[in-house]
């Protein structure tokens, strides 16, 4: 496929990283279900292991069905690599641990996926590491937050469950200002929606059990580096820019001059934390991110119905959406976000728990569930789950309140979705007169 | 390591190992708009294997200092003056596109002392066309995506470099957006068309061919659409080179490390003459 110009995003979803099998001639991707890879000599043997041959050794470090999904990720965000991981979580851990260490401070969206904000705010806390949370608007917030001692500024493309949309060519030029590298978790986008490497991040990773597997069967997830940031310039990492005793004084920054933090990642963080991913379940994302674009139109259209549906019911106050021009990012979700910001939202029912419940009870086709990013169209309740161990501020600084209901539209017709959502509207209205 | 050369910094790459200059040394010599990571897969086994691995940041490429020299005549004479530095009086080169170009130079200069010659993706005349040179100063980050898409043969060369995971077109253009950042940032320029313009004045290939006095390897990719195989048959009648086709395209080391790493330890064997 060589040309004057790359391939588009359809083709390489379904071409980067694997062309047909050399053995089998498998035009599929196979599934390489094997721990281990034998070695050709004890010469190829030291070679792989100190990483002056590539090739994989064990499934732990990287296996060859699982680096095809690294591979055409990284191709579909305009990367330079990536690593998969055990889930979305382990991708976010592993870009902090390559990079902080205790003693180090991460500025953070406050708009965050509950499991980051606990991950971050309590855990990491644990182990030495401090994060002060601003809300992803508030750009003197960011700047005002960075220490000394800062490693690492992360955000949400879109903020899970209000869809904050996150100014990451502001927020990444303030990380540039300061020598520091802009990690965005971009699940709820994914590449097709907006690559964030195109308008200044410098990290992206992903839930890739939401939208890039797409139908709700394994957990992982994908952390890829643009491969844009210099670590030796920035003079605050010298995990990779020193000899590193866990691997005979490598110096990763000269190793590779744009792989040297995946080549870290992989050689230290997923080494010895172990948090890897499956080719099983590799593959089965793969068969996601293959009809990524043709899913993603239908999310996004889909949501743009149940939007306009909802938006002007009587039993909604408010619906979340920036494709609203109510919504606080209306505009700038129009100039990062073209093809439309996301179909998860969130929208608060009007009266209390008592008709929140009675609408979620009486949804038939939507599935009370947590998780996103499904075929299927599914809902739940914010304050009483996904972010349940939040108190009354820092839900309230994530734009959740206790009427707060989230919706994550699927692949169904749109009718029989708006059938559904205003069926259970009716029952939260009697439920409110009863 | 560093070097003062010509008195700027000089970064040498050595292959993850202090440099032993007792070994047999071997030179890597990058192209265009690279540096000596595209070599990895070559320099850190070598250099594990008894050789004395020197690959250089050609100046205002990387970590060596700028402003990259006028032409690939100054590109040799500063890389033996590298070589006088490190205390290396013989050497074997190992050169990719503009890279082969100025070993080439380099090893014609060495003379006697030149222990082997090999050329990655060579052309002689390494002609650049209008549209690229004219889109490198007027759109250099087009150019580069031209580029990169020219020196790839797919998307899906196994087993990818530096290891597993890597996209070799993700990491081609990052390193070639860095160094043109990088090069324009010290206030040395649009390297890129520097570069190009390098490689498409370069007028002294047969000469240097007739003064080399080493044995000679070309390493060409039979799907190279950057310098594609015929392109540099003049040079290698020139040189009696022996010549090896990969199933590649310009990316040779990346595309195909395994086969580009043997043909240099089968073509330079471990006690060179």
């Amino acid at each position: 496929m060589p040309g004057p110009s790359d391939p588009g995003f359809d083709t390489l979803a379904l071409h980067a990283g694997a062309g047909p099998d050399p053995a089998t001639g498998a035009r599929a991707v196979p599934i390489h279900l094997s721990t281990s890879f034998v070695f050709e000599s004890s010469d190829h043997a030291a070679a792989l292991f100190n990483m002056e041959r590539s090739g994989h050794v064990y499934s732990r470090i990287s296996n060859p069905t699982t680096a095809v999904l690294e591979e055409r990720v990284a191709a579909l965000e305009g990367g330079a690599g990536a690593i998969a991981t055990a889930s979305g979580q382990a991708a976010l851990h592993l870009a902090i641990c390559t990079l902080a260490g205790a003693g180090s401070h991460i500025v953070a969206s406050s708009a965050l996926y509950g499991g980051s904000h606990n991950l971050l705010h309590y855990t990491l806390a644990r182990f030495g590491i401090e994060t002060t949370f601003v809300r992803p608007g508030d750009i003197d917030g960011w700047r005002a937050a960075i220490r000394p001692d800062t490693r690492l500024l992360f955000g949400e493309t879109v903020g899970n469950p209000g869809l904050d949309v996150l100014d990451i060519p502001t927020v990444g030029a303030i990380a540039h200002e300061h020598g520091l590298p802009l990690l965005v978790d971009s699940t709820l986008t994914s590449p097709w929606l907006i690559r964030p490497f195109d308008h200044g991040a410098d990290l992206v990773y992903h839930s890739a059990t939401k939208f890039l597997s797409g139908h709700g069967t394994v957990i992982g997830g994908v952390l890829v580096d643009s491969g844009q940031f210099d670590w030796e310039a920035s003079g605050r990492f010298p995990e990779l820019t020193r000899p590193y005793d866990g691997f005979h004084g490598m110096v990763f920054s000269e190793e590779s001059t744009v792989g040297a933090f995946l080549l870290r990642a992989r050689r230290e963080g997923l080494r010895d934390f172990g948090a890897c991913m499956s080719p099983h379940t590799a593959w089965l994302i793969l068969q996601g991110v293959e009809t990524l674009s043709l899913r993603m139109e239908r999310h996004i259209a889909n949501a743009r119905k149940v939007v306009a549906f909802l938006a002007a019911h009587p039993m909604v106050a408010r619906v979340g959406h920036p494709d609203l021009p109510t919504h606080p990012d209306h505009e700038l979700a129009r100039r990062l976000l073209p093809r439309g910001s996301s179909s998860v939202f969130s929208f608060d029912l009007k009266g209390q728990r008592a008709q929140g419940r009675a609408f979620i009870e009486a949804l038939k086709v939507f599935s009370h569930l947590a998780n996103v990013g499904d075929c299927r169209s599914l809902v739940i309740h914010p304050a009483t789950t996904t972010h349940f161990r939040m108190d009354d501020a820092a839900l309230a600084q994530a734009g959740i309140t206790q009427g707060t209901i989230r919706l994550s539209i699927g692949l169904e017709d749109a009718d029989d979705l708006i059938d559904d959502l205003s069926r259970a509207l009716r029952a939260a209205q009697k439920a409110g007169s009863a | 390591m560093k070097f003062d050369v010509q008195g700027r910094a000089a970064f040498v790459y050595t292959g993850g190992k202090p440099l032993d200059t007792t070994l047999p040394a071997l030179v890597f010599v990058h192209g265009a708009m690279h540096d000596h990571s595209v070599w990895g897969l070559q320099t850190r086994y070598l250099a594990h294997h008894r050789r004395a691995v020197l690959a250089p940041d050609l100046p205002g490429h990387g970590r060596s200092d700028g402003p990259a020299p006028a032409s690939v005549e100054a590109c040799a004479d500063w890389l033996l003056a590298v070589l006088d530095a490190a205390g290396i009086e013989r050497a074997a080169f190992i050169g990719h596109s503009m890279g082969s170009l100025i070993a080439l130079e380099a090893a014609a200069r060495l003379g006697e002392r030149a222990t082997g010659l090999v050329l990655l993706g060579p052309a002689y005349p390494m002609k650049v066309s209008d549209t690229l040179l004219s889109t490198s100063q007027a759109e250099p980050l087009k150019a580069i995506d031209m580029v990169n898409a020219f020196s790839h043969a797919g998307h899906a060369a196994k087993p990818s470099a530096p290891a597993p995971g890597f996209s070799l077109h993700g990491m081609n253009r990052a390193l070639m957006r860095r160094l043109q950042a990088s090069h324009a940032a010290a206030g040395h320029g649009n390297l890129f068309h520097h570069d190009f313009q390098v490689c498409n004045q370069y007028a002294g290939g047969l000469e240097a061919a007739a003064r080399v006095r080493c044995a000679s390897l070309m390493i060409v990719g039979a799907h190279d659409q950057m310098t594609p195989p015929k392109a540099s048959a003049a040079l290698a009648q020139a040189l009696h080179a022996k010549v090896l086709q990969l199933s590649a395209g310009h990316s040779l080391m990346g595309e195909v490390p395994d086969g580009v790493l043997n043909a240099i330890q089968t073509f330079i064997p471990e006690e060179a003459p």
